[in-house]
């Protein structure tokens, strides 16, 4: 695998079923993704939304989706991290997320890739940072605290 | 070295890299970094050659990858030799860890999210 991909392989103690409904519902989705979606996935188009991660309440998530092959492959393209609501990200290169499944005598197993972020510009990059749970803003406030304590 | 102290180095070393970042921004100077990472200095001719650049293009590029600690150059006899410090890169290693333990965390969401 290249080194511009992320892969992440999950076991899942339910169906297949179950999981394709968890990805591809776009209630379930906005669920475990922390994002509102304004309505279904639907194949060619724009999913558009507003995350709901604390903190992050104030910014749009948009995903262009892919692939819609059922109970096998979900596929989205983004611009990950894309938190700059001034700026315009459509001339860039978006990265493309897949999710595979595949039936295990357990349940399912989940093949998660992100690929493409060699065109990811590199100011972007910064932003994942900050963008990140564990991020920089969380530990620039824990270090606030810590001062003003 | 206290948390916030240990959190403030990261951080210092994380924006340390933004330089970096920013050289490899470009498609030209990411070009001449894949031409490089076979460890095999090379000189501006040879670098030029085979690519749509300019002699002074290649020079100005290679001039910002130097800048950022990305490449060095090296004296062969009369040539000056360009060769790459993969070192900074391992910066944009960091990126993808972010990045994909970003996804650990929102698969094991999903994970719960599906168990429950």
């Amino acid at each position: 695998m290249d080194s511009n991909t992320i892969e992440k392989r999950i076991e899942l103690k339910v169906p297949v079923s179950r999981v394709w409904r968890a990805i591809t519902d776009y209630r379930e989705f906005g669920e475990w993704f922390r994002v509102r979606l304004e309505g279904p996935f639907v194949e060619g188009q724009t999913a558009r939304g507003m995350i709901t991660w604390p903190g992050y309440e104030h910014y749009k998530w948009e995903a262009v989706v892919q692939q819609i092959e059922p109970e096998k492959l979900f596929s989205f393209t983004w611009h990950p991290y894309a938190i700059d609501q001034s700026k315009d990200y459509s001339d860039e290169t978006p990265t493309l997320v897949e999710f595979r499944l595949e039936p295990t005598t357990t349940g399912t197993l989940l093949i998660l890739t992100e690929s493409g972020f060699e065109h990811v510009p590199s100011g972007r990059r910064a932003e994942a940072f900050r963008m990140n749970d564990n991020g920089w803003s969380q530990q620039i406030k824990n270090i606030e605290t810590h001062v003003a304590g | 070295m206290s948390q916030a102290e240990r959190i403030a180095v990261d951080q210092a070393a994380l924006l340390a890299q933004a330089p970096v970042f920013a050289a490899l921004g470009d498609e030209t100077r990411l070009a001449l970094v894949v031409r490089l990472y076979d460890g095999k200095p090379q000189s501006i001719s040879q670098l030029a050659a085979g690519s749509a650049l300019t002699r002074q293009g290649v020079t100005k590029h290679l001039r910002v990858l130097e800048s950022v600690g990305l490449v060095h150059s090296v004296r062969s006899g009369r040539e000056n030799l360009f060769a790459l410090d993969p070192k900074p890169i391992e910066g944009l290693k960091e990126y993808l860890d972010v990045v994909s333990s970003q996804w650990d965390r929102t698969l094991d969401r999903l994970k719960a999210f599906v168990e429950e």
